[in-house]
């Protein structure tokens, strides 16, 4: 029974994973850069609402009415400041331009705010330890469902946006070649700000889920960048359900590593995205194709 | 087609003979320097020639292969760890240093099989996970006693002064070689190989580039730098912490040197390490704010200046101390203007 607990709490997970991770691969599609302050970011937003909570008093869920759009706004900064810019000098500076805009983020984020590990539980009520009984002695978290919950319904409105606004259409245009949409009138500066906005806002999202869930402090944005990026390989970066099954993946690898051995959770995790790139190498559509001819008869 | 006879190419000129003249000499009184220089200035110094090893493989790998790492921390404390490891089992500990970094090579041959078909920031991730997987599975030998480290106790056999100028004299002979191995392989056919494959991998394979053997002996090669210099640190500082070995901020230090002193140039990460290393003198006591700086700088110098400072002295004034390209020279007047030294790495 606490196997099965541990898988449904795995799955759970995996929706705070796609949430984080759906920025990250969002920018990989449209602007092909992948932004290496992406954490951190998230941090800003754990930090900003944190701040508004403790010190307003305003419920942390309220409190994103303003931070969501200081995101967007961020983004926008991002897109305008420093991304478009490096860009031009090629696909490897925009690394190096977003790692050193990371080490400025998360150290000037522990000269305001210390070493201490904060969290935004205090300040939800018992959200943050109430559960379902799903009889059997097990239990299953409200908060994990609310943030599953949420991250299905940010995955399923980023897709009706990119697929019906005519914003969405302007974006995915611009993905596939910025040059020609502007023959046809679209001002492709424009759309990459605004999907850099986009992203940032579901970096603030992920950013409240992220403190809501767990602890955090300045320097907990490397990791956060690294499951991203994990989720979003392992599903398939550019696609976002993709990005929902790559968490579930992650997620259920930790939550079952942590289960065999008290370091298994980021090893399994790890290693899981390790496997996944390895076969992502060596089996190539035309080896897949020849086995299944081979032993299938296909 | 025949080439006009007038048009030759030149590899080494009249500066860069003298160049190499002067390093020579100053490789002897480097060399001498435990004769003459106080133990801090020794102490520091090797703390410098480690830098220079780092930047100078991390630009081998970014500035010429076009791999921008976020994880080379992964062979610096493979470098600590490997070393602690062999010499718990009786191996003598500069022999253990060594060693180390050569087994760190051999564990990167497994790696770059996962990482080098990985393009660009997928790279630089992936060799971040890698630096974690590394760190994680490091902190499970008992020996480490997890986060608390280890030292280096057999060093303890020697006494203070002969192990600072040990180090020293290995940290000088390990920079010294990494230089001259880099030098010979930028100068040899590998050299136009792998600039070839930065700017365009598969425009480099059509014209018959090994793509994967070529960036594996640079991925290698850079592996079993990081690893020495690992060994290194670990000499000078004799305790291994995984925490403070496998840390990002090691990226950041030679992401910064690199960046700064030019990026794809010989000369720019040696110029790199020292000004990283002056400036640690002077600011490094102000903790984070250290820190701060040496990000924003990093970023401002990839926004406007993304050749680092000696790219912009280069280009300014053409001057190339170590030859690592081809200058061509053509007849008239423009003679010294049709500099080509660098235009096997088009733009």
């Amino acid at each position: 029974m606490a196997f099965l607990t541990a898988l449904v709490e795995g799955v759970l997970l995996g929706g705070y994973y796609a949430m984080l991770a759906c920025g990250l691969s969002f920018m990989f599609g449209v602007m092909r850069i992948i932004n290496l302050a992406h954490g951190s970011l998230a941090i800003v937003a754990a930090f900003a609402l944190w701040t508004i909570a403790d010190r307003y008093e305003y419920d942390p869920f309220l409190a994103l009415i303003v931070v969501l759009p200081v995101m967007g706004g961020l983004g926008w900064l991002l897109q305008r400041g420093i991304l478009e810019r490096s860009a031009r000098s090629g696909e490897l500076i925009p690394i190096l331009s977003t790692f050193g805009l990371a080490i400025v983020v998360e150290n000037v984020l522990f000269e305001c705010f210390g070493a201490d590990i904060r969290s935004l539980a205090p300040y939800v009520g018992s959200l943050a330890y109430d559960s379902f009984d799903l009889g059997g002695g097990s239990y299953i978290g409200e908060l994990a469902v609310l943030t599953f919950a949420v991250a299905i319904l940010l995955l399923g409105g980023l897709q009706l946006f990119l697929t019906y606004t005519p914003l969405g259409r302007q974006i995915r245009a611009t993905a596939e070649d910025p040059d020609t949409v502007e023959l046809v009138g679209v001002n492709s500066r424009f759309v990459n700000a605004m999907a850099a906005s986009i992203a940032l806002v579901t970096v603030g999202l992920a950013g409240l889920f992220l403190a809501l869930r767990s602890n955090f402090d300045p320097y907990a944005g490397s990791l956060q960048l690294i499951f991203a990026f994990e989720a979003g390989v392992i599903g398939g970066t550019g696609s976002l359900w993709g990005t929902l099954a790559g968490g579930i993946i992650l997620g259920l690898a930790q939550t079952l590593g942590a289960h065999i051995h008290p370091q298994g959770f980021l090893l399994a995790g790890h290693a899981v995205f390790l496997l996944v790139l390895v076969g992502r190498l060596y089996i190539s559509r035309h080896a897949l194709r020849g086995f299944l001819k081979a032993r299938l008869g296909w | 087609m025949t080439a006009d006879p007038r048009i030759s190419i030149q590899r080494w000129t009249n500066l860069s003979i003298g160049v190499a003249v002067v390093v020579a000499v100053l490789f002897v009184v480097l060399a001498a320097g435990p004769a003459f220089l106080s133990e801090n200035l020794i102490d520091r110094l090797t703390v410098l020639f480690i830098y220079v090893c780092l930047a100078v493989m991390w630009n081998a790998l970014a500035g010429y292969g076009g791999m921008i790492s976020a994880g080379q921390q992964a062979f610096f404390g493979l470098g600590g760890y490997l070393a602690i490891r062999l010499s718990e089992w009786g191996v003598e500990p500069y022999v253990a240093l060594i060693l180390a970094a050569l087994l760190a090579g051999v564990f990167s041959l497994p790696i770059s099989a996962i990482v080098l078909r990985l393009r660009a920031g997928e790279f630089a991730i992936g060799m971040w996970v890698i630096a974690e997987v590394v760190r994680l599975l490091v902190n499970l030998d008992p020996i480490i006693q997890g986060d608390t480290g280890r030292s280096l106790i057999a060093l303890a056999t020697f006494d203070a002064v002969e192990r600072r100028d040990y180090t020293y004299w290995l940290a000088l002979v390990s920079m010294c070689f990494l230089l001259a191995v880099i030098f010979v392989m930028l100068r040899s056919r590998l050299g136009s190989s792998i600039q070839a494959i930065r700017d365009n991998e598969e425009a480099a394979a059509s014209v018959g580039v090994r793509v994967l053997v070529t960036k594996r002996i640079i991925f290698v090669t850079a592996a079993i730098g990081c690893a020495l210099a690992g060994g290194l640190w670990l000499a000078t500082f004799t305790t291994f912490q995984p925490r403070s070995f496998f840390g990002i901020q090691w990226s950041a230090y030679m992401i910064f040197m690199v960046l700064v002193g030019g990026i794809g140039r010989f000369e720019g990460p040696i110029l790199g390490a020292i000004i990283f290393f002056l400036i640690e003198l002077w600011f490094g006591t102000a903790g984070v704010w250290y820190l701060v700086i040496l990000g924003l700088t990093a970023l401002l110098f990839s926004l406007f200046l993304p050749g680092g400072i000696w790219g912009y002295i280069e280009d300014r004034f053409h001057v190339l101390l170590l030859p690592v390209g081809y200058r061509v020279r053509m007849p008239g007047p423009s003679a010294e203007d049709a500099d080509a030294s660098q235009s096997v790495t088009a733009k």
